[in-house]
């Protein structure tokens, strides 16, 4: 009997060899499909008659002018939800009340709503059958199938992301900080200010790159509502979809480049923040 | 008591500020489409909502959500165990590119999926030749519908698998167990509940997804329409009520689901207790 | 069983863990792995049971090399620090397992299985709980699951890796004694790891020190305790005091602090004094004594000599009158043991 070690046995948490070359395999395999050649695909459709081409259909009016329009909806969009998320946070991490657990499942309940039913209920109440109809139209106030109700289509469906992110974040790391800046005399706002927000810095910022890549990249929702006017109410996404159904392929693939990039460096920000911020970015499945 | 008492101030306001926009953005709008399906009576309801369009429409969102959740439910578990478990090349690339679906517009992925698998087209070329057509059918929807749910099963059973103390899986080996049996009998049972989750979360975004359907879908009616685009098809012909009847349905689905999400996590946290 | 641990070297990386341990553990033996943590000890008890494997060296049951052998396959008993409980299964389902998961011929019958798990549960005094999760349990019930558990495949050799450390001490006395019991009844070779070394005297048949991967001694509680072989061990093992000094002559001296070192070369050194080692006698040094605390039959003592050496002084109840806190006692030194430094 030798111990000279030829044999190398396999740990008990190990798997075999070929169980994990087989895992691998079909993982990758799997993945191609799903993921990488999709995000291949609009790329090379993109430049498929060239750069000249592309950049044009990005150029061109209508693109700008959605281009323009999906940055200002995110605009307004994502410093909502923050402030929102901020205050919800607050409220429920830091305090105790009864129905804590039911007013967060009414916080998540956007994620489980379509996406064509978010921007049906705004149809619903502004729409000229709607609630407002009639008053809307005698004060010629525009919300429907202009830039009001895609901005509020764009909240519903961005709603939880950033308090989603701050609840459990604020939740664990409890109140004692808080508590000791307020027995030395800060005020509320300061503690809130000089303690809790440089805790949940990372967190609130991973909150709104998702937050953001959401809410420029919605369509369902904001289809709904905008009205598809060209140069006016469509969105990147809106307008993807119009070329596409033009057979502009090209011009449609050169704007969902945009939007893949936009998709890539969001990825990109969102892996960087969980490698250096492992504890408080990033730790909830979305 | 309400609230119990505490020393951190700011309690009123922004659960005030919380409560109203919640109110405002969220739950009177939401009531709005209950109202509106209650207003066309219960016949009404009932004749929109559960018309043999709809039904059909429901068939396909449904079913082909439940075929993507299934087959999320596999080879996003296989996915998540070699990003917990093994050490490869490209490891953080894969893993970041796992979060795609998050942050791709669903507009972006619905051209670029038709593209890929249409017939005649890229990878449509290889299908039929195996006569396999994956666009503008079930096969095109579920395809669809794996790409958006992927990442709900990945990184709901991620956690779960690292928290997944090694001692556990010693113990069964030094009791005898093959791999294989520690797999069957202890690894897996402890990843059920994690593992449900996510396929409901992976499910119940499937069955409202539009904007990556509606490109390889086909939308011709009771056959490859899904149920969100009866909605808009149904809001364009300004049948508002019928709309609404149809998005109560998947509401209450979407509710029910929720109910079983929140039952089988808490069903999991007593055990692990 | 016997196990032979010939020359075994593990290495993490860079650091290593284990450099050259030999042991040998005779069958029916209950034998205490101990030392402080990073010593070694957790990373031999896994060598053993097949959850590590050695870099280098061989280990052998019997006459049968299980050097590289899978943990499957050696028929050990593993009871780990946080237990490890199938939190999914119940506790007799827990026990059952190793039976369950065996094959064919191997695998016994359903009412054999029923009647062993019963038998397992009774021995650890569970009987009735079989119906229950894992997270109904007291920290001290799930131990003894645990235990039932490795012990219901009839293992050749039973390893416990810090069995007490998460349990508060009045479970943890309790359940020392039943350890022992149930070590007495079903005399299977037992190695247990700890870092305390009042458990490891109190439990242990031997006692295995170690201490940066290497074995510092081998021996019975008493002869760990009163023969101690190196610095580290008496250190570790029981109280003492350690003075820096010299030695002339076979002479200890560390101020006026004197003890006979025979035997030992002459230059620095270093000594350790049990508490109980220090006798009042009027020839002897005079320390100040700081403060006296009684506890049950015995007196604590601190003291300070005249050189500013500290000392920690154990007397008998009887004996406390001699120490009174304020005052001067003569002290000598009765026995020490003394190690060049």
């Amino acid at each position: 009997m030798s111990s000279a070690g030829i044999r190398k046995a396999r740990l008990a948490t190990e798997d075999p060899i070929w169980v994990k070359a087989l895992i691998l395999t079909l993982v990758v395999a799997f993945l191609t499909l799903v993921l990488i050649l999709p995000l291949g695909v609009v790329f090379t459709q993109a430049l498929a008659k060239g750069w000249k081409v592309a950049w044009a259909a990005v150029r061109e009016p209508d693109a700008v002018a959605a281009i323009k329009l999906t940055l200002l909806v995110a605009a307004i969009a994502v410093p909502f939800n923050a402030v929102f998320g901020l205050c919800a946070s607050w409220a429920i991490a830091k305090h105790d009340f009864r129905g804590k657990a039911f007013l967060i499942t009414l916080i998540d309940l956007p994620f489980s709503v379509s996406p064509v039913v978010a921007g049906l209920i705004y149809v619903l109440v502004f729409g000229a059958q709607g609630w407002f109809g009639d008053w809307l139209i005698d004060h010629d106030i525009k919300i429907l199938f202009a830039l009001p109700a895609i901005v509020l289509a764009t909240i519903f469906v961005t709603f939880p992301f950033v308090a989603r992110e701050l609840i459990p974040l604020m939740q664990e790391q409890g109140v004692a900080e808080e508590e000791a800046a307020l027995s030395l005399g800060a005020s509320g706002l300061r503690t809130f200010l000089r303690v809790t927000a440089p805790n949940v810095r990372w967190g609130l910022l991973y909150g709104v790159l998702l937050c953001n890549a959401r809410a420029m990249g919605e369509f369902g929702a904001v289809s709904v509502v905008s009205g598809h006017i060209r140069g006016l109410t469509n969105t990147m996404p809106l307008h993807v979809q119009i070329l596409y159904d033009d057979n502009d392929a090209t011009g449609a693939f050169a704007v969902a480049a945009l939007l893949c990039l936009l998709a890539v460096v969001t990825l990109v920000l969102k892996t960087t923040l969980e490698v250096a911020q492992p504890d408080v970015a990033g730790r909830r499945a979305h | 008591m309400f609230r119990r008492r505490s020393a951190i101030p700011g309690f009123g306001l922004t659960l005030g500020i919380t409560l109203t926009l919640l109110s405002v953005v969220v739950l009177i709008p939401l009531s709005a489409v209950a109202l509106k399906a209650a207003g066309i009576g219960w016949d009404g309801f009932v004749a929109a909502g559960f018309s043999e369009r709809a039904m059909r429409a429901y068939r396909l969102s449904f079913g082909a959500a439940f075929a993507a959740a299934a087959i999320n439910g596999v080879f996003g578990m296989i996915t998540a165990w070699a990003l917990v478990r093994y050490q490869f090349p490209g490891k953080t690339v894969l893993n970041a590119l796992v979060d795609l679906p998050f942050a791709l517009p669903t507009a972006v992925a619905g051209i670029a999926l038709v593209t890929l698998y249409q017939p005649g087209n890229l990878l449509g070329v290889w299908l039929d030749a195996l006569h396999i057509k994956a666009a503008f059918n079930f096969t095109g929807v579920t395809i669809a519908l794996t790409f958006i749910g992927l990442p709900f099963v990945v990184r709901t059973l991620e956690p779960i698998m690292r928290d997944l103390a090694a001692d556990v899986e010693e113990a069964a080996a030094s009791l005898g167990a093959s791999r294989w049996q520690t797999v069957m009998r202890v690894v897996l049972p402890s990843l059920g509940p994690a593992w449900l989750t996510g396929f409901a979360l992976a499910f119940a975004r499937g069955v409202g997804e539009y904007g990556s359907v509606i490109f390889i879908a086909g939308n011709l009616p009771f056959k490859t329409e899904i149920a969100p685009l009866l909605i808009v098809i149904q809001l364009e012909q300004y049948e508002y009520g019928a709309a609404a009847s149809i998005a109560v349905v998947m509401l209450l689905v979407s509710f029910a689901m929720l109910f079983v999400i929140n039952a089988i996590q808490a069903y999991a946290r007593r055990l692990a207790a | 069983m016997t196990i032979s641990i010939r020359q075994v070297e593990k290495s993490f990386g860079r650091y290593p863990a284990l450099g050259g341990v030999s042991l040998e553990i005779k069958d029916g033996e209950l034998l205490a792995l101990l030392g402080p943590s990073g010593s070694g000890k957790t990373t031999l008890l896994r060598a053993i049971a097949g959850l590590e494997f050695p870099d280098k060296g061989q280990i052998a049951f019997d006459a049968q090399d299980v050097t590289f052998a899978g943990a499957a396959e050696r028929g050990v008993g593993f009871v780990f620090q946080q237990y490890a409980l199938f939190k999914h299964m119940t506790v007799a389902r827990n026990v059952a397992f190793g039976l369950d998961v065996r094959k064919g011929k191997a695998k016994p019958s359903k009412a054999a299985i029923a009647a062993r798990v019963e038998e397992l549960l009774n021995l650890v005094e569970l009987g009735g709980l079989g119906k229950r999760y894992p997270s109904q349990l007291s920290g001290g019930q799930r131990q003894r699951v645990a235990l039932a558990r490795a012990l219901a495949v009839n293992p050749r050799v039973l390893l416990l890796d810090e069995p007490f450390g998460a349990l508060d001490a009045t479970v943890r006395k309790s359940l020392r004694k039943e350890l022992r019991r149930i070590h007495d009844a079903t005399g299977v070779t037992t190695i247990f790891v700890t870092h305390d070394q009042e458990e490891a005297l109190e439990l242990a048949d031997r006692v295995a020190i170690l201490n940066h991967g290497v074995i510092e001694q081998v021996g019975t509680p008493a002869e760990v305790h009163d023969a101690p072989a190196s610095p580290f061990v008496c250190g570790f093992v029981g109280e003492a005091n350690r003075f820096e000094g010299e030695v002339s002559g076979g002479v200890f001296r560390a101020g006026g602090i004197g003890v006979a070192a025979p035997g030992v070369a002459d230059g620095k050194a270093v000594a350790f004094v049990r508490p109980h080692e220090f006798v009042i006698a009027p020839a002897g040094f005079g320390a100040h004594i700081q403060r006296v605390t009684l506890q049950g039959p015995l007196a604590h003592v601190e003291a300070v000599t005249s050189d500013g050496i500290r000392l920690q002084i154990v007397a008998s109840r009887a004996d406390a009158a001699n120490y009174a806190a304020g005052a001067t006692a003569n002290l000598t030194v009765r026995a020490a043991h003394v190690y060049p430094a």
